[in-house]
């Protein structure tokens, strides 16, 4: 009844792992290779809301409710700007890079390298991530014709 | 140089169908089509990461505007405003067109950028002494994050206030909803 | 020439959004323009036969952290690439906005015609 035909399930339950893993990918080698916080982020939603195209959005608000998804995008905004205010208390200025320049410099090209610009990949791409998700299902939610199957249903008001 | 053209000319043709035709639905597609058109021309443009970037908020941006108009395109709406509307809008057009015409002569010529020829620009600073001040090897995280961090937290500011209004605009019919489901 | 082009990418999405009367269409009006400065800004930092600006292996300078003078001199410009790159994600936040605002109007007023809208009002 609920979401699209067993052929999509099947491949969704297949392609949602490695959709989600190569977000993981882009956003922790943001600093090394083309990616980053931004495109990680939007990579981490577009998976969700696959799940929510397939199986209907009740199955994904089991896994990931809409208050925990909130936490999340607040949990992103606040790391980045405590970063940014560690900044100014270790380094002097705000959102000074105080990892690289004094405490752990590392070795260019090496994943832990550039100080506090992979914290901050993380930071972002948890509240971009967060945050599409959110809106994305703050707009099926208001009308049950987003789901597929169900659309010829919709009442006319 | 010859697929720029190319290109460039297949989403002029996308946009001119997306905004001629009638149905909702043809012209969200087009739309579709402009942006991967985009997507390509980024990575033929060297920016990679703005490639990845597209193609992904593209295909989001097509789930959001399909949601608005699924079952939706029954109400055609056909023809332009009246008459006078639609003369002082494309004389206001075309002067917008004049004065973009005048500025295009004053621009470089493609392929030989700004900072090549001024010699204190920012950007020079950012490509030679990037890798040796953040240690980032992707120069554009190395701006993003570093050089122009402020420019970053003015954009999760704008973003969290943008999905805030969404929220708002959609959230009466969602408390009702919700009161039905549960008692 | 091309710069051209993209300018009339640009005024196609203008006179979409000035002229049309549909609520959606204006909406796709402002998202062809969005796409149209993308462009024209990424165009602005490119240097023919240039390279991404990405760092690998062979473009560091044996002494260190220095980089050669040939990736230098052949790198594009990093600076636009880094002012799209947010604006892109914000022009998705704007059009949920955009949308939300649309699918309001429609439970309200059963259309999308602005010029209906306008006449319910009085």
């Amino acid at each position: 009844m609920k979401g699209m035909t067993v052929i999509v399930k099947t491949i969704t339950s297949w392609v949602k792992i490695l959709i989600f893993l190569f977000g993981i990918y882009i956003i922790l080698f943001g600093h090394l290779t083309p990616g980053g916080g931004f495109a990680g982020g939007v990579i981490l939603a577009s998976s969700y809301i696959l799940i929510m195209l397939a199986y209907g959005r009740d199955f994904v608000e089991e896994n990931l409710s809409l208050p925990a998804a909130s936490r999340i995008d607040c949990l992103g905004a606040f790391s980045f700007a405590m970063i940014a205010i560690l900044g100014l208390v270790f380094g002097g200025s705000f959102f000074v890079n105080f990892l690289f320049q004094k405490y752990l410099p590392g070795q260019p090209l090496n994943l832990v390298s550039a100080g506090t610009i992979p914290l901050s990949n993380i930071a972002i791409g948890l509240k971009v991530g967060a945050s599409l998700f959110l809106v994305i299902v703050s707009l099926s939610i208001c009308c049950k014709d987003f789901r597929p199957g169900t659309s010829v249903n919709k009442k006319k008001e | 140089m010859i697929i720029f053209y190319c290109l460039l000319i297949f989403m002029l043709i996308a946009a001119i169908v997306a905004v001629e035709t009638e149905k909702l639905l043809s012209s969200v597609i087009c739309i579709g089509a402009i942006g991967f058109g985009a997507s390509l021309m980024f990575l033929f443009l060297r920016a990679p990461d703005i490639a990845i970037t597209q193609i992904v908020v593209e295909v989001l941006g097509l789930i959001i505007l399909i949601r608005a108009t699924i079952s939706r395109d029954l109400t055609f709406i056909t023809g332009d405003r009246e008459f006078f509307e639609v003369v002082v809008s494309v004389v206001i057009v075309f002067v917008i067109f004049l004065a973009g015409i005048q500025v295009l002569q004053t621009l470089p010529d493609f392929g030989s950028p700004i900072f090549a020829q001024v010699a204190d620009a920012p950007s020079n600073t950012y490509v030679s002494r990037g890798l040796g001040k953040t240690g980032a090897a992707n120069l554009v995280t190395s701006v993003i994050l570093d050089f122009r961090a402020y420019d970053t937290l003015g954009e999760a500011t704008v973003l969290f206030t943008s999905i805030i209004g969404a929220t708002v605009i959609l959230r009466k019919k969602c408390r009702k909803k919700m009161e039905e489901t549960t008692g | 020439m091309l710069y051209a082009l993209c300018f009339l990418l640009f005024m196609i999405g203008l006179y979409c959004a000035v002229v049309k009367k549909n609520m959606v269409k204006i909406v796709i009006g402002i998202v062809i323009m969005e796409y149209a400065v993308n462009l024209f800004l990424i165009m602005l930092g490119y240097r023919t036969g240039g390279q991404a600006p990405i760092v690998g292996q062979k473009d560091i300078a044996a002494t260190g952290t220095e980089l050669t003078n040939a990736f230098i001199n052949s790198s594009v410009d990093p600076l636009p690439q880094a002012l799209v790159l947010t604006a892109i994600v914000i022009s998705l936040g704007s059009l949920a906005l955009m949308i939300s605002i649309c699918i309001r109007t429609y439970e309200k007023y059963g259309t999308f015609d602005i010029t209906e809208i306008r006449r319910l009002k009085g």
